[in-house]
């Protein structure tokens, strides 16, 4: 019989999140790039839709805003999940899966890691909040919350897909068929109502991401279809599966 | 004492049988070494003592813990230094080493003085904060043993600890091992292909060939059944039967005009010899080494299977060199 010792194991998973948190900072460019990427979709795309469009009283531009905290945390997760197919190919993790720590309790330091990388970036996109007069900056907290239980869903399929793939060839196949989808189909960048053409509005109604974006919306702008704790109710099932998941894999991960 | 025990240990993958039943018995404090060409199944059993890769059939015991049935208490016994390099490049020498202290679980207040002490015996101090990416193959190599001796583990692994590492920094490596070894009164399990370094670190040698351990003492052994030295003569059609009824000679293979032959004591019966012999060309006398015990267990050079790998290209260009003359 295997031995579990909780507290050998929180050390584990607490060891594992600080490596994740140290490659983070170190690699200053690839903050700044996840930070730049954002600003120009809101800057660049929603100044420009916005001058000409609003959704109800609020500006375009000000209406994606918590579309594109979702794309930030749909990205920045689902990629640094994917990022064990390269620290494989480098043979990083191998002296760490000879640890005698449990499979487990590294895939859940990898995913504590992943939501850390990922809030920090949201916490610097929140910075700018000021510049988008109709975002309420009481709604912060709890976008935060959807943010973060969003986040762990997403780093989580992640690393489910990356503990299944052997090269980086599936890397581009998944941002194409399924990052962009998830992404596109959230609502993000458009209002979610009858107007949109009814298979649309199916595949959004389907689309977890969908009530990531509802959630933040409503925090933010008071735009909202369903009630928080709605939109809440179904991030979290949506992350205890991944999670499950994702630890499945990972564990059979050669 | 016995600190590795295995018992009929194999391994199956698909229909390759990697690893066909293995017996081995391992004191505590020796330096063990498993010596065979690629493909032997010395990777494999390494693996399955390491428990990343689960036996087919048969066990081991490692400070009495079994590998099947306590897979995480043999983890927190071991240490591995893998055949690639599997340093975190992004992180420094020190940090890579604190990350090691956190999964095995060393507490904290000793951390930092067991990561000081390795460093301290790898002599990476000066270079401890610098990320690993621009440390040297040899520092990285000493980085990875003092990482798999920090949580002081029983018995230390190595895979080919020295492959692809130029020579100087091999002898280096070894003298590192053989340091440290001694230092934290570790056992050492280690794989190699290079013969000449197997001989002078290991208390005790496993041939191992086509998943099997055909031969097990200590490399001076070995080396003593041999049956003597071994004369190269170059000459043409030298009298063979005549040579062969000598009673000091045990063994002769010939190869072109080369002939080899194993002889006692052959300082003195070396002139009674070469007396025998007309239009002797070369005459070369040396002390038989693993390699040809390996020879004479299978037939094959062990570096013939090696030759495409790598790290022994100076060796192989000398072996042509050799053979040219």
């Amino acid at each position: 019989m295997r031995s579990f010792n909780v507290q050998r194991e929180l050390l584990g998973v607490t060891a594992v999140w600080w490596r994740e948190f140290k490659v983070f900072w170190r690699e200053k460019s690839r903050i700044v790039s996840s930070i730049v990427q954002p600003l120009m979709w809101l800057f660049l795309f929603g100044s420009g839709i916005g001058a000409s469009l609003s959704v109800g009283s609020v500006n375009y531009r000000d209406y994606i805003y918590p579309g594109v905290l979702t794309m930030s945390v749909i990205f920045g997760s689902v990629f640094f999940g994917l990022y064990i197919i390269w620290d494989r190919k480098l043979d990083v993790l191998k002296a760490v899966l000879v640890a005698p720590v449990t499979r487990i309790s590294i895939f859940l330091g990898k995913v504590l890691g992943g939501c850390t990388d990922v809030l920090l970036q949201v916490a610097i996109l929140f910075a700018f909040s000021f510049l988008f007069p109709s975002v309420n900056p009481w709604g912060i907290p709890p976008a935060l919350l959807i943010l973060f239980i969003t986040s762990v869903a997403l780093v989580s399929l992640g690393l489910a897909l990356g503990s299944l793939l052997e090269s980086l060839e599936g890397f581009q196949v998944i941002s194409a068929f399924l990052i962009f989808p998830l992404f596109f189909l959230s609502g993000a960048l458009f209002p979610v109502d009858e107007r949109l053409p009814s298979w649309l509005h199916g595949l959004v109604k389907i689309n977890p991401l969908s009530y990531t974006v509802d959630g933040v919306r409503g925090a933010l702008l008071g735009i909202n279809l369903y009630p928080f704790y709605v939109d809440l109710a179904i991030l979290t099932i949506f992350a205890a599966f991944m999670l499950f998941l994702g630890s499945i894999l990972f564990s059979r991960m050669k | 004492m016995a600190i590795i025990e295995i018992r009929s240990l194999t391994k199956t993958f698909g229909k390759i049988r990697a690893v066909r039943g293995i017996d081995l018995t391992i004191d505590e404090g020796e330096i063990f070494g498993l010596l065979g060409p690629n493909g032997a199944g010395k990777t494999t059993t390494i693996g399955m003592l390491c428990t990343i890769i689960r036996p087919t059939s048969g066990t081991g015991i490692i400070a009495g813990f079994d590998i099947v049935r306590h897979p995480t208490q043999v983890r927190q016994n071991v240490g591995i230094v893998f055949q690639d390099p599997t340093l975190d490049t992004i992180l420094t020498g020190r940090e890579n080493l604190q990350l090691h202290a956190r999964l095995y679980g060393i507490p904290a207040r000793e951390r930092n003085r067991w990561i000081e002490e390795m460093l301290e015996l790898v002599d990476l101090r000066e270079r401890a904060d610098d990320l690993t990416k621009t440390y040297s193959g040899g520092m990285r190599r000493r980085l990875e043993l003092a990482r798999g001796l920090l949580h002081r583990p029983a018995v230390l692994f190595l895979d080919e600890p020295t492959l692809g590492l130029d020579p100087q920094t091999r002898a280096r490596t070894w003298e590192y091992i053989r340091k440290m070894a001694q230092k934290e009164k570790t056992t050492v399990v280690l794989t190699t292909h290079y013969m000449e370094e197997a001989q002078l670190m290991c208390d005790r040698i496993g041939i191992i060939d086509a998943g099997k351990i055909i031969a097990l003492d200590t490399p001076g052994n070995m080396i003593d059944r041999m049956g003597g030295d071994i004369v190269a003569i170059n000459a043409p059609n030298p009298p063979l039967d005549q040579i062969r009824s000598l009673p000091y000679v045990s063994e002769i293979k010939t190869a072109g005009e080369t002939t080899e032959i194993t002889m006692k004591s052959a300082h003195l019966h070396l002139a009674g010899l070469l007396a025998l012999i007309r239009d002797v060309r070369s005459v070369e006398m040396r002390k038989p080494t693993l390699n040809d015990v390996f020879i004479k267990l299978t037939g094959r050079d062990i570096r013939e299977d090696n030759a495409e790998n790598g790290g022994s290209w100076i060796e192989t260009i000398a072996r042509y060199k050799q053979r040219g003359k």
